[in-house]
């Protein structure tokens, strides 16, 4: 399917492929962490995205896992510039976007579009509905005929399964699922190619989850979307995707076709997160083998060296592990397709039952002020608006 | 296989299944007919939407605080407005001139025509608290107008542009803040060579600037980080539009709340400067800050000249403390339903 | 590495009296001006020493009340507790606030779902354990500070002594929800009510609490109330499961019953709409359509008529009684529902 190169730098002027349609290129976003009365002084950053490489390619919906504070979110938000990165490129049919300014910048984001997490705080509750749809459409100038623009919002409601009465209500009239329809109504009203969608279901009530789930599929099918979906649910995020990767502590630790990861997952990481989500079978659930990862996720301002994951990992090796930092690579495994990255050195070792695991000595992780995935706090700098 | 196409067949293949989603579920009863479920989405109601103000404004009508004192407020306006229609006597009238001796009656009794008495100049006592909501109203609403202008300019600017233009505007407002207010109004009062009824308006409006812009500057930075003006943002909403339809709007709330009780507050320092002697020296327009300076005087002796008008500016101001809480309570986020 | 064996101590409780009793449970909130809301109406069940039992349903329909309710946790103000929640032989309801506090702690113990806001943030974790102690079993801090070790050392929390001395905000989401595990079994109380404990939690942290409490449960003999709105979480953990909807319950089963044949359709609904791990992908969802917000009053319709898709005439116009249903081996088995999913499908 793709040709891309396994191991790029962003320096590498390696020709990207048509159906690519996003391409990050050691992507990273460090905050500041700031203190000081008068002047504030810099004591040190927040490895959020450290080194992220990615190729979301033309109609596809990529999912993104991880667990709070891997810079999940981050990146999705440094993917549309709502971040400022740090450093790395982000390719979007084949334009910068992370060195675009002022004017372009505000243009380009016609095409890339955000559905939130919680429907409510992401739609200005002094709005009625009209008002919200309509505004992207004017910044763009898609609504300069108000007839035509009238008859597009109700295209628009009936694609989200909404009725044409809900554009004079104000969004606290709705219930859960129904703010979350709008809130991709609004994503969908500049015709955008990418649509971020940042936990789109999790604020939701199990029994609608589907709802917007299913509703997102046949979007995607009826305006030729590609989606990247960031979310920690790995069952919703299985569903809905084409191709998984999952982020610990800023970076891919492993990237494949969704059916694949599933199957046969290879990093120490991955295998414990798929062991650890409850299913709803009672009979499963009390055969289950679990990987219990003893301790916290390490604190992003100041990650472990290394392999990131060797402080809690259960088949961590004496060398290597806590001294060379594992790039993600394809590996040489029956039944392993090319498309199925890890970054993990000794993948096929653990795969084969070479290598053991064995009990974790638990090192107790400092809390930090800073922990900018899911919420912002007021020692990093916010973006301006 | 690009991957709408593979996306399309599983769909397509998907649809038979969603064609009859109960399938052999209604097997048992066959004698009762299946109903129709509501839409996938929930029934939205064909009705015309009910604004979040609306909705505060439903809940602040049922608040018996708020109508205790609203019906004061109303009460004082009206007196106000119609003062000339209440009044038995113009406030500089000196009718009961003629019954004061400096040394045996300083103060005319209550009596026929005067329910009160009179001051230590002979002017009915009534009269001129009816006309000095007059004078207090508009000095308690021109200064906290004022103080609304400034205290909005400058916390706009710092809330909507953040970085360096926001240290500058908090750092000057910290230090009108860290001056007391009523010492700060004296200073600025008494840096006027006339005092007047306007220095005293100016005083009170810049004491009050800074706590205006505090607080709409606290506001619209919580909104900045909000995720409906990150949504705007990613939307490509120009910069302005973004503060002024989405950040302005949502941060008035309390800054409006706080203005009705910055009336109260002006009111009463309006009453102190003038009771400290910085406010208009001309005593024709009666004001009730001043008639309780006058009465300084005179007051172990004669207590009520003294307490009328402190019992007014209490009671208005305690209408608008009411009327402010009780709104604070509506607007807030988390009573609402 | 913790291989999951679930099976509580069945056989021993089977005999027994059961440790709480709650019978036609009903909460009614009122608000000046507004309509009384029925937060939870007629709701009964049985816990036995040793058992979990599940309370299972989405945000509204009344799970969190319950709990609150049988801890004497509501404001007085505005809401009317009917009922009894007899625990041991005491109604609980009929307590003096007085009496609650003692029993609160002691017999009966609570865990929320944020544990950062239901720490206090200016007393070392250490303290809090301790303060327990001191004020249920009479222990000086001296006595009572080796015991807190202990206890946080039993829900895994590394290095204990030091921990003792340090404030919540200087834990993690997971080592403060062990912290609070901790105080709710300083005073071992024969009933521990968790309120959604994981649900602020990341699933790998939440795999750590869940075994931790599932251990717990099985040591001690103690009895344990899951309130959650995660079904997967209930069928690991659960012995029986109450499924609740709009302020009642709709559904009791054992959980492999109840997983392997749902019969009201909004437990079925849910169900079939929640993507499996396990499953085929690709297969499309099949959502439960509406929200909460579409409910018909209980009154004389069943609530979950308008998003049913097997509702008839009467559920619309009767409310459908809570009853025992064919099947289920220990835990009888009860319905409320007018059209219900046959056993086939």
């Amino acid at each position: 399917m793709s040709t891309a190169a396994t191991e790029t730098t962003p320096q590498d002027d390696v020709a990207v492929p048509d159906d690519v349609l996003v391409d990050v290129r050691g992507l990273k976003v460090h905050f500041p962490i700031k203190r000081g009365v008068f002047f504030d002084r810099t004591v040190g950053h927040v490895y959020a995205v450290d080194g992220m490489d990615m190729q979301i390619k033309r109609g596809e919906t990529y999912g993104l896992v991880g667990e709070s504070g891997c810079g999940k979110s981050t990146f999705g938000r440094a993917l549309l510039r709502l971040e400022e990165p740090t450093e790395g490129t982000v390719l979007f049919d084949g334009v910068d976007v992370a060195s675009l300014k002022g004017e372009t910048l505000r243009r380009k984001r016609q095409d890339m579009q955000m559905v939130f997490q919680d429907p409510l705080s992401s739609l200005d509750p002094r709005q009625t509905v009209e008002s919200l749809l309509l505004e992207g459409m004017q910044a763009h100038g898609l609504a300069k005929d108000g007839k035509a623009a009238t008859a597009r919002l109700r295209e628009l409601l009936s694609a989200v399964g909404l009725p044409p009465a809900a554009l004079r209500k104000y969004p606290h009239e709705f219930s859960g699922g129904q703010r979350q329809r709008i809130g991709i109504a609004r994503a969908l009203s500049v015709n955008p190619q990418l649509i971020v969608a940042d936990e789109p279901v999790s604020a939701l009530d199990v029994s609608v989850q589907a709802q917007v789930v299913n509703l997102l599929e046949e979007l995607q099918e009826e305006f030729s979307l590609t989606y990247l979906v960031v979310a920690h649910d790995l069952a919703v995020v299985r569903h809905i995707s084409d191709r998984v990767g999952v982020m610990y502590l800023g970076a891919l630790v492993e990237e494949a076709d969704a059916d694949d990861l599933y199957a046969m997952p290879l990093h120490p990481y991955t295998r414990a997160l798929m062991s650890a989500v409850p299913v709803p079978d009672p009979t499963t659930e009390d055969r289950r083998e679990r990987i219990i990862l003893a301790g916290d996720l390490p604190s992003p301002a100041n990650p472990p060296t290394g392999c990131r994951f060797h402080t809690r990992c259960p088949w961590k090796q004496e060398e290597r592990c806590d001294t060379e930092r594992p790039q993600l690579r394809t590996i040489e495994l029956e039944g392993v397709p090319g498309t199925h990255r890890v970054a993990c050195h000794f993948a096929e070792q653990i795969q084969r039952g070479e290598i053991q695991p064995h009990e974790v000595d638990v090192s107790f992780v400092e809390q930090v002020d800073a922990q900018p995935d899911d919420a912002t706090p007021v020692t990093v700098e916010p973006g301006a608006p | 296989m690009t991957p709408l196409n593979r996306k399309k067949e599983r769909l397509d293949g998907l649809a038979a299944s969603t064609a009859a989603p109960a399938a052999g579920q209604a097997g048992g009863v066959d004698v009762m007919d299946p109903v129709d479920p509501v839409g996938e989405a929930g029934a939205v109601r064909d009705a015309e939407g009910v604004s979040l103000l609306a909705s505060a404004w439903r809940r602040l009508r049922r608040n018996p605080m708020f109508i205790i004192g609203a019906v004061l407020v109303a009460l004082f306006i009206l007196v106000a407005v119609f003062a000339p229609l209440l009044a038995p006597h113009a406030p500089d009238d000196r009718p009961l001139i003629g019954q004061i001796s400096a040394s045996t009656n300083p103060i005319p009794k209550a009596q026929d025509g005067f329910p009160l008495g009179g001051d230590e100049k002979g002017r009915d006592l009534l009269s001129r608290l009816i006309y000095g909501s007059r004078q207090t109203l508009i000095v308690g609403v021109l200064a906290t107008l004022g103080g609304l202008a400034g205290g909005v300019t400058l916390g706009t600017l710092a809330g909507a542009f953040g970085g360096w233009v926001d240290s500058v505007v908090m750092r000057v407002v910290d230090v009108l803040l860290s001056l007391p207010s009523i010492l700060l109004a004296i200073t600025i009062a008494s840096l006027a060579s006339q005092p007047s009824q306007w220095t005293v308006i100016v005083a009170i409006a810049i004491v009050q600037v800074p706590v205006f812009a505090r607080l709409l500057r606290g506001s619209m930075l919580a909104q900045r980080s909000s995720d409906h003006v990150l949504a705007a943002r990613s939307l490509g909403v120009k910069r302005s539009a973004i503060v002024f339809r989405h950040m302005l709007p949502n941060s008035l709330g309390p800054v409006f709340v706080q203005s009705t009780l910055a009336l109260s507050v002006s009111i009463i320092e309006a009453a102190a400067l003038s009771f400290l002697g910085l406010g208009n020296p001309d005593d024709s327009k009666a004001e009730w800050g001043q008639m309780l300076g006058a009465a300084q005087n005179l007051f172990d002796l004669y207590p009520h000249i003294a307490f009328w008008p402190a019992a007014c500016i209490v009671v208005v101001s305690l209408g608008f403390t009411l009327m402010g809480e009780s709104m604070r309570e509506a607007l807030d986020p988390k009573s609402r339903r | 590495m913790t291989a999951t064996t679930t099976r509580t101590s069945r056989d021993a409780r089977t005999s027994r009296e059961p440790l709480l009793q709650v019978r036609d449970l009903s909460v009614t909130f009122r608000r000046s001006g507004e309509e009384p809301f029925h937060a939870v109406s007629g709701v009964s069940f049985d816990v036995q020493p040793g058992q979990t039992v599940g309370l299972v349903g989405e945000s509204g329909c009344g799970k969190s009340v319950t709990s609150l309710a049988i801890m004497g946790l509501l404001p007085k103000r505005g809401n009317t507790v009917t009922g009894e929640a007899v625990f041991e032989g005491t109604d609980l309801l009929k307590l003096s606030p007085k009496q609650m506090r003692d029993r609160r702690g002691r017999d009966v113990a609570m865990i929320f779902q944020d544990p950062l806001s239901s720490l206090n943030p200016v007393v070392p974790i250490g303290r809090q354990v301790t303060e327990v102690m001191e004020r249920h079993q009479g222990l000086s801090r001296k006595e009572a500070e080796p015991k807190a070790r202990e206890l946080l050392d039993k829900v895994g929390i590394p290095d204990p002594s030091r921990r003792l001395k340090e404030y919540p905000h200087q834990l993690s989401g997971g080592m403060r929800q062990r912290a609070l595990i901790a105080m709710a079994l300083a005073c071992a109380p024969r009933l521990l009510i968790a309120d959604e404990p994981t649900t602020a939690l990341d699933v790998t942290i939440q795999a750590q609490i869940l075994t931790l409490l599932k251990d717990l449960v099985q040591d001690s003999d103690t009895a344990l109330i899951m309130i959650t709105h995660d079904l997967g979480v209930v069928a690991g953990l659960c012995d029986e499961v109450n499924v609740l909807y709009g302020g009642r319950i709709v559904e009791r089963a054992d959980r492999h019953d109840l997983f392997a044949r749902p019969r009201h359709p909004y437990t079925h609904g849910l169900l079939a709409s929640i993507p499996r791990l396990d499953s085929a992908r690709g297969e499309r969802l099949n959502p439960v359509p509406g929200s909460v917000a579409d409910n018909l009053p209980w009154d004389h319709a069943c609530a979950f008529a308008p998003r049913c898709s097997n509702a008839v005439e009467a559920c619309r116009t009767t409310q459908p009684e809570l009853e025992r249903i064919e099947g289920g081996v220990e835990t009888p088995r009860l319905l409320r529902c007018h059209n219900p999913i046959s056993e086939e499908a």
